[in-house]
């Protein structure tokens, strides 16, 4: 299963690394690549755009030229549980201005204890509590360290 | 006559009350860090970071180091525990530790295991002692050639070492260096890769980028499996972790190799605590009169390559404290928190810091004190530790993560990117790509920009300054020659496949 996600994966981020490479070297061709006084800001990130190129297009062919060889099929579970996890983490950042920090980590903290561990809700309450008081009164009480703050004031 | 002097000034500073507290913490964290698998020193150190810009660089290298050797401790116990490696470099460690610890001789091998890393971490201090204030001399005559060379040798070396694949370690260094590139140009105030967003004018923050690649994507890789591993119980009473006699017996030229070896490995940049404990139980394995009962739990297979995995952190430091050369993931973050403390790691960071350099190589000894006192009879009460169940740290490796990257800049938008660089991180450990050498990238690539366009400079563009001067020479064609290795070896493989099929 591993493989296959590799044998894939191999393909796609080299398609992608190549885009990327494709980006920096159009990027750097409208910078100066040499002044009177020497290299201009296009010069490095030509060389480096180039060899990206390069290599992200090796890595391509290699695997194009590797895809006749069988995989079994994708696991999708440890994939989709990290997935659910960013994106939760990432609906927490997106909530931090409106709900506060202390707020949007507890219901980040409930999501995985309640949904990705599946706890009790009353255990996932409790954690989701526990630690995002925790984390007010370490960092915003005792180190003075300012939080993101919503509509509550905190 | 200077290395004693040093070491007396450094022992006055590291004996202040606030460093030795800073030590005991930073050690502490590490045998904790050590001991959780999921989370590593460079992450730890990561998260930390910007905790520590409150702090005086002195008390703050001090835990950081503290942090980054005591890690080395703690790793082996999961190894012996639990089968698991805590760090990449306790791998060897599981082969005759855990052996050990399933025939009743957990205590045993736990002790061997504290007391080769303070004997090989003893060792890999004194060499650093030794060998840094010359190195730092004889580096002082680089120029920008030099240093151009030098970067580029130690980022050869590393993306060799760094992983399976050289193509995707060497991609991975790529993005490191773009990832450096996006802000302003210094030497122009060209706005680089910066998408039109102002935010992103001051360039990508370090302590963004390092978060997300370990914080996160250690967490994220850690969320795939919700089980957790079972532990073998731990002796209590001390005098159920100390080995025996016939033990210290049997380890004694274990010792010995684990301090060489590991502080020799450590000084290549690139190299790594793991390749060291691999290279040092084989070495042991290769001369010991009882080789074949290697993997069956002998102590020698513990001792070796937990005395390596902790001597190459001194060697580790060499380059990062002389040369500005970091050789791992957890040295590329020491060298950025030393930038952004207002420190240039180089030549001149001994002779211009000497407090802060002896004051560190005195607090490794007196943490490898503690960290020995510590592990002995603590192991039971650490090992605790791995009770914590994961849906509690995991929500706190995220919260750390989330208060470590807003105190930098107090902006929302670098949560964002931590956001992008969390799924970065993941996808590189899903797909095999090495972290290591992105980290590295991004921290060499302004300073291996500067070099080599002050080096052309100095020769109106051309690029025969960069072998014309010997010493640069040398290591821009030792870097090629470490590059072209690996083709050597594979155009061999297909010599030999062609002809295995003309053969056949």
């Amino acid at each position: 299963m591993q493989d296959r996600t590799r044998n894939l994966g191999d393909l796609w981020s080299g398609l992608v690394l190549a885009a990327l490479a494709i980006y920096i070297i159009a990027q750097a061709l409208q910078w100066d690549y040499l002044t009177p006084e020497g290299p201009g800001p296009g010069f490095f990130p030509l060389w480096y755009g180039m060899a990206m190129l390069a290599l992200s297009a090796a890595l391509v062919v290699s695997e194009l030229r590797r895809r006749s060889a069988r995989g079994t099929a994708i696991n999708w579970t440890p994939l989709g549980r990290a997935l659910s996890t960013w994106l939760a983490l990432a609906a927490s950042v997106a909530l931090l201005k409106p709900l506060g920090f202390v707020i949007s980590f507890a219901l980040l903290t409930y999501f995985i204890v309640a949904v990705m561990y599946r706890r009790p809700l009353k255990t996932a309450a409790l954690v989701a509590a526990a630690s995002s008081g925790g984390f007010f009164l370490v960092f915003q009480l005792a180190l003075g360290v300012s939080l993101p703050v919503g509509f509550l004031g905190f | 006559m200077e290395v004693i002097t040093g070491l007396s000034d450094g022992l006055a500073i590291a004996l202040q009350p606030a460093n030795l507290f800073w030590c005991f913490v930073g050690v502490v964290l590490g045998t904790l860090v050590g001991i959780m698998p999921g989370l590593g020193p460079p992450a730890t150190i990561a998260m930390l970071l910007p905790l520590t810009f409150a702090m005086s660089p002195a008390s703050a290298m001090i835990m950081l180091a503290g942090i980054y050797y005591g890690a080395k401790y703690g790793g082996s116990t999961t190894s012996i525990l639990l089968n698991v490696p805590g760090e990449s470099a306790s791998v060897v460690t599981c082969l005759d530790g855990y052996q050990m610890a399933r025939k009743g001789r957990a205590g045993a091998a736990l002790g061997i295991a504290a007391i080769a890393s303070f004997v090989a971490g003893t060792v890999g201090v004194l060499g650093l002692m030794l060998v840094a204030p010359p190195l730092a001399k004889f580096a002082l005559a680089f120029s920008s050639p030099e240093y151009f060379a030098l970067m580029a040798l130690g980022l050869a070396m590393v993306v060799l070492l760094a992983g399976s694949s050289m193509l995707k370690a060497l991609l991975a260094t790529l993005v490191g260096l773009w990832i450096a590139g996006v802000g302003t140009d210094l030497f122009s105030a060209t706005s680089r890769f910066t998408f039109g967003r102002m935010e992103l004018l001051s360039g990508i923050d370090f302590v963004v980028v390092a978060i997300g690649i370990f914080a996160l994507g250690e967490v994220l890789a850690n969320m795939e499996a919700p089980e957790q591993a079972q532990m073998v119980p731990v002796p209590k009473g001390l005098r159920n972790l100390l080995p025996t006699l016939q033990d210290l017996k049997d380890c004694r030229f274990a010792f010995v190799n684990g301090s060489v070896i590991g502080f020799l490995v450590g000084v290549l940049p690139g190299a790594g605590s793991t390749i060291a404990s691999f290279l040092s139980y084989g070495v042991e394995k290769a001369v010991s009169r009882r080789r074949e009962e290697f993997g069956t739990g002998v102590p020698e297979g513990v001792a070796a390559p937990e005395g390596a995995n902790n001597s190459e952190t001194g060697g580790a430091l060499v380059p990062l404290l002389t040369l500005g050369i970091p050789g791992s993931g957890t040295t590329a973050i020491l060298l950025a928190a030393l930038v952004l403390w207002g420190f240039k790691p180089g030549p001149l960071f001994i002779p211009e810091n000497p407090a802060l350099f002896w004051g560190l190589v005195a607090s490794m000894y007196i943490g490898n004190v503690m960290l020995l006192v510590l592990n002995l009879p603590l192991v039971p009460v650490f090992a605790q530790v791995l009770r914590l169940p994961a849906y509690v740290l995991f929500p706190l490796i995220l919260g750390v993560s989330m208060v470590g990257v807003y105190t930098v800049s107090g902006s929302l938008f670098d949560l964002g990117l931590l956001l992008g660089f969390g799924l970065l991180g993941y996808l590189m450990r899903k797909l095999d790509y090495p972290s290591a050498p992105l980290i590295l990238g991004l921290v060499l690539g302004g300073a291996m920009e500067r070099a080599l366009r002050q080096s052309l400079m100095m020769s109106e563009g051309s690029l025969t300054i960069l072998v014309a001067r010997p010493m640069s020479a040398v290591m821009l064609l030792l870097a090629v020659l470490i590059l072209l290795v690996p083709l050597f070896g594979k155009f061999n493989t297909w010599r030999l496949r062609a002809l295995e099929q003309k053969g056949g």
